[in-house]
Parts: structure tokens; C-alpha cells; sequence
């Protein structure tokens, strides 16, 4: 297998828009994910019988093989980006849930309860002690699933979504391995920059964390 | 049902036969009926799951009583908006409870900010309580787990206190901290509440934080029943049974000399070091500074003379208690109690026998005093007949003054 350098610079154009448009999958996945996940894990965290109901719920869809999605999935939304973006949510989703579930677990009750005590009502204290204290774990959450939603872009190609995946495709069919080393190393990188920029975030979100006594 | 009706000022708080069951059938409180007055402190003590931590937090609904009444402010708790309720009650609970990702400007701001008071305005006056819970101003900035256990508990305190509501619950407050540093809480709170005079109540294990704390003492004997409210004189002179007494311990005699003060107790001149009175004051010279504190006992019969290394003193003012003087008189080598006044200089001292006589006088007073009590308020009800008990069980408790002297 030999890889041509030189293909490179002269793609340059085609990789950007590849990579944008790869973003522009992943991105919105993980955010439709979390705006469904924290909603429902905190319905989870308060609603004891519907926690095993819902993180149940979330594992079977999880198992669904990602191809299979996308098929079930053309009937409704047709050969679109929504239904890239919405097949990936559902993989983003059972992460997620678990993740906020367990950072909402992982609020001290005494904080809980002072704020209570203090006089927030419940969706204040959701927001402003709850919700922040858990964000952590929540964020573990997000590294994951921001770095399972890159990846499993790819598979979107099928549909013709598939951004820095379109490379695979292409590669495949003329057998030239030069776009496939493209698309892995750009997805690679795209999933490094990306964790570390929400590392980043929860490092700015997170002052009291910062300098541990 | 018992009433506290020893307050001065008017009801705060009003328990009307409250009880509270949980669905597992457990009582955590039982027919409870008790007023406690404002400006007054009122500690809730018992051995665990006697219901005085519910009761506590049925106070702001944090519990909702399964029957019965409680008002606040002559208001039924239940028919109030639960969070604004809230919003006027401090809270203070164990290990203080505070929001971990907040500052401590922003915990204690707490409460003006949902009151909505604006961040500027409710900053400001977070600021001012740091400085009325004696932290540094530089610690506003910091995270809670910066701080030590004990500066932590008096953000809690500062905290329940931003808003200046008129009553103060506190759970355990000083529960998981050093004994050093919670009777400087203790005295913290006193300070506090001289300034301050809210309506607070307080919940402990501790029978010495409760003796020390209280104006008057709930005991409660689990499955939430109250047995006894008293001011702690009251309470430690005349246990109304067996449970109360055994609650208080052993040391009752000595917790009731905790609440004297020396005040009024005779003193005699100093067997001062260097001066022609000392000369003929026994073998125990007590040493001073030039500006007349006291500062060791000296050993005028050693072998060193008056090389002789100094023996520690601890100086005692007419504001510490009888039982500090109780104590000092038995580590004293002298057998003396130095005395000085509010600057520290020697003003006299006090003999052993002089304070075992005061101790045992106040002692009886104190069980005279409750006795008499206890028959004013039976005599007004039906049971005339318990009044002599209590005040048969009071001789029989109260040890004879002689005798101690003698001792």
C-alpha cells in the first residue's frame, strides 16, 4: 500500500468541505442527544420506577447495528442529513442518559437539600445546584459519545452523509488507498480537537475543581 | 403534652398536637405540643430517632406533619407557599451544607438572590456577614472545600443569616467538628445571638452543647415523644423521670455548677510573691506580673527556694462559671482559686471549702427553685399530687450541701 503525499495539498478544498461537513453531523447529534438525554435522565433520577424503564430503553437501541438505522430511518426522513444526524442521536442518547443519571446521583444531598431548605424551588435547584454539580460526570458523557458520533459519521456514507467517510467509500471503489489514510488520519485528529476542546470547556466551567486543597 | 411556658416574649414557633408517621409505620413524632418563644434559643435533644430532627424540619416543611398544627409567626406552615416559607427560615445543617461549586460570597448570598434582592445588593451584605461570622474578607472568594471544617460551619451560619430572618433552625450545626473548635462555635453563636436575638431552634445529641446553648432543653425518648422542657437549671435540678435523668448523665451536679458564675462568690487577699503580706500565707506563693497577673503558683517550702519553677494557674473571672472554679480549686496546688478582673489583674482568691460551700447553695437553689416551680404550674392542673413527688424526688437528688464541704 502506498500512500500518495502529494494528493494531499492538491485536495486541499475537498478535505475542508469533507471535514465540515463531517462536523456538521457529529456536532448536531451529540447536542440533539443531550436535549433529549438530560430531560429524560432527570425524569430517570426523580421518577425511581421509570430509571430501569428508560436506561433499559436506551441500551436496546444502542444494539440496533448503526446500517440497520439508517435503513429503518430512510422511509421517514429520506436520503437526508436529518436522517444521518438522527441516527446518530440515538447511539449519543443511551451515553448520555447514563451519564446524566449518574452525575445527578452524584449530587451530594446535603446541597440538595440546602438549597431546598433555603427556598429554590425544584426546577432552580435542577438548575443551579443539580444540574452544575453534575456536569462532570455529564461531560465524561459528552467526551465519549462526541468521539463515537466522529467516528460512526463514516457509516452515514452509505446515505451520502458520510463526510471524511465519503473518503473510504471513494478509495474503496477505485482501490486507492491514499483517500482512505486521508479520512483516517483527518477523523483521527477531528476526535482529538475536538475532546480536547471540550476538555477545555470543563476546565473553564468548573473553577471550584481547579485548585483541590 | 408539654408546653414551654417559661418564655419571656411572645410564641414564635407552635406545635398544636403534631405527630408524623411515615407509610412504614414508624412515629417519628407523637402528639407533640410545645411553644417556643421569640428570641429564644430552644435545643431539641435525644438519643437518635426520637423524632427532634423531624420536628425540626417540620418547622419549614421540609417535613409535613401527618397531623396537627405548626405555625410560625402565628401562620399554619401548611397554608404558606413552602419556598417563600423557606425563604424566611434560616438553615443551618451538619458539615454546613454548602454548594460546593459557589463561593463562599455566592453561598451566602443565597438567599437574598432568590429573594431577588440583585447580585450587587446581595453580595455587599454577603460581605458584612463574613465579617459578623468573624471570616476574612479574602475568603469570599474562595470554594468551600478551601476551607477548614470549622470556617465552613460559619458560612453555614452566615448563610442562614443573609436574609435576617427572624427564626434559625439548626441541625446538628457543630456536629462534625473538633471539640476546640466547636465550643468557639458555641461561643460564636452566643456572641451572635446576644446581638442578634432570633427565634432559634437547635438540635443536638449532645446534652453539654444543649446545657450550655439552650434557654430551655426539649428532651425527647424515642418514638418522637417529648418528655421534658425546661431551662437547663431546671431540667439538670429536676428531671421529670428516669429517661431525662439518665440522658443527662451522671455529672448532672456538675453541668447545674456549669451555668453559675462566679459572680458573687467572697474572695481574699492574694498570697502574693514579694510583698510583706505574703510572709506569713503558708508554703503556695502566688507570682504576678508587674501589671498583676497572675502568671504561677511558687513553692516557698522546695528545695529551690525561690528559684523554684512557677506551677501553672488558671485565673478565673467572675464571669466563668462555678464549675471552672470547681476545677481549678482541685488542680490549684494551693488549693486556691486565683481571681482577677475583666483585664486580667489579680483582684483576690478564693479557698477550696469557700467554693465547694458556694457550689453546694447553688445547687439547692437550683432544685428549689424548679421544685417550686413544678408545684406552680401543678397546682394549676390536676396533678397536685406529682408536685410532692417531684419535690420528694428533688431532697433526694440534691446532695447535702454539707456534705460537700465537708468533702
Amino acid at each position: 500500500m502506498t500512500v500518495d503525499w502529494g494528493w494531499f495539498p492538491d485536495h486541499r478544498d475537498d478535505l475542508t468541505t469533507l471535514t465540515l461537513d463531517h462536523l456538521s453531523t457529529a456536532v448536531p447529534a451529540v447536542l440533539f442527544g443531550l436535549l433529549i438525554a438530560v430531560p429524560l435522565a432527570v425524569v430517570a433520577h426523580r421518577v425511581r420506577p421509570l430509571r430501569g424503564v428508560l436506561l433499559g430503553l436506551s441500551n436496546v437501541l444502542f444494539t440496533i447495528p448503526s446500517i440497520a438505522i439508517f435503513v429503518l430511518l430512510l422511509p421517514i426522513t429520506g436520503l437526508t442529513r436529518t436522517t444521518a444526524i438522527t441516527g446518530l442521536t440515538i447511539y449519543t442518547l443511551t451515553v448520555l442518559l447514563r451519564n446524566t443519571v449518574e452525575g445527578l446521583d452524584s449530587v451530594p444531598a446535603k446541597a440538595r437539600e440546602a438549597s431546598m431548605a433555603m427556598g429554590a424551588r425544584p426546577l432552580r435547584t435542577l438548575l443551579t445546584v443539580e444540574l452544575p454539580l453534575a456536569f462532570p460526570v455529564i461531560m465524561a458523557g459528552v467526551r465519549v459519545s462526541t468521539v463515537m458520533a466522529i467516528s460512526l459519521v463514516s457509516v452515514a456514507s452509505y446515505i451520502g452523509y458520510g463526510g471524511l467517510g465519503q473518503l473510504f467509500t471513494d478509495g474503496f471503489q477505485r482501490d486507492y488507498p491514499t483517500p482512505v489514510v486521508a479520512g483516517v488520519i483527518l477523523s483521527l485528529l477531528l476526535a482529538l480537537v475536538a475532546d480536547a476542546v471540550l476538555v477545555a470547556i470543563q476546565w473553564l466551567c468548573t473553577p471550584w475543581l481547579r485548585r483541590r486543597a | 403534652m408539654t408546653i414551654c411556658r417559661q418564655g419571656k416574649g411572645k410564641r414564635m414557633i407552635s406545635f398544636k398536637h403534631v405527630s408524623k408517621h411515615y407509610p412504614n409505620g414508624t412515629t417519628a413524632v407523637d402528639d407533640l405540643s410545645l411553644e417556643l418563644p421569640e428570641g429564644d434559643i430552644t435545643v431539641l435533644v435525644g438519643t437518635s430517632g426520637c423524632g427532634k430532627t423531624t420536628t425540626l424540619r417540620m418547622v419549614n416543611r421540609m417535613v409535613e406533619p401527618s397531623s396537627g398544627t405548626v405555625s410560625v409567626g402565628g401562620r399554619d406552615v401548611l397554608k404558606a407557599d413552602a419556598a417563600e416559607l423557606r425563604r424566611g427560615i434560616g438553615y443551618v445543617i451538619q458539615q454546613a451544607g454548602l454548594f460546593p461549586h459557589r463561593t463562599i460570597l455566592d453561598n451566602i448570598a443565597t438567599v437574598p438572590l432568590l429573594l431577588g434582592w440583585g447580585r450587587r445588593k446581595a453580595r455587599a451584605r454577603a460581605a458584612e456577614l463574613l465579617e459578623l461570622v468573624g471570616l476574612p474578607e479574602g475568603s469570599g472568594k474562595r470554594y468551600p472545600h478551601q476551607l477548614s471544617g470549622g470556617q465552613q460551619q460559619r458560612v453555614g451560619v452566615a448563610r442562614a443569616l443573609a436574609a435576617d430572618p427572624p427564626v434559625l433552625l439548626m441541625d446538628e450545626p457543630f456536629g462534625a467538628v473538633d471539640p476546640v473548635v466547636r465550643t468557639q462555635l458555641q461561643n460564636e453563636l452566643l456572641r451572635l445571638q446576644s446581638e442578634l436575638r432570633k427565634t432559634v431552634v437547635f438540635v443536638t445529641h449532645d446534652i453539654d452543647e444543649a446545657v450550655r446553648l439552650g434557654d430551655r432543653i426539649a428532651v425527647f425518648r424515642t418514638g418522637g415523644h417529648l418528655v421534658q422542657c425546661a431551662p437547663p437549671a431546671e431540667l439538670l435540678a429536676a428531671p421529670a423521670d428516669d429517661f431525662v435523668a439518665g440522658f443527662l448523665g451522671a455529672e448532672r451536679g456538675l453541668k447545674l455548677l456549669s451555668l453559675s458564675t462566679l459572680d458573687g462568690l467572697p474572695q481574699e487577699p492574694a498570697p502574693a510573691d514579694g510583698t510583706s503580706a505574703a510572709a506569713d500565707t503558708g508554703r503556695w506563693r502566688l507570682v504576678t506580673s508587674t501589671r498583676g497577673e497572675p502568671l504561677g503558683w511558687r513553692d516557698t517550702e522546695g528545695p529551690d527556694g525561690d528559684e523554684a519553677p512557677l506551677l501553672p494557674v488558671r485565673p478565673l473571672r467572675d464571669t466563668d462559671s462555678l464549675l471552672a472554679a470547681l476545677d481549678e480549686s482541685l488542680a490549684s496546688p494551693a488549693g486556691l482559686v486565683a481571681r482577677v478582673d475583666a483585664d486580667g489583674v489579680l483582684t483576690g482568691v478564693t479557698g477550696r471549702d469557700r467554693i465547694h460551700e458556694h457550689a453546694g447553695r447553688r445547687h439547692t437553689e437550683a432544685g428549689r427553685g424548679s421544685a417550686a416551680e413544678a408545684a406552680r404550674t401543678n397546682a394549676t392542673s390536676k396533678d397536685a399530687e406529682d408536685a410532692k413527688d417531684a419535690k420528694e424526688a428533688q431532697a433526694a437528688d440534691t446532695p447535702d450541701p454539707d456534705a460537700s464541704v465537708n468533702a
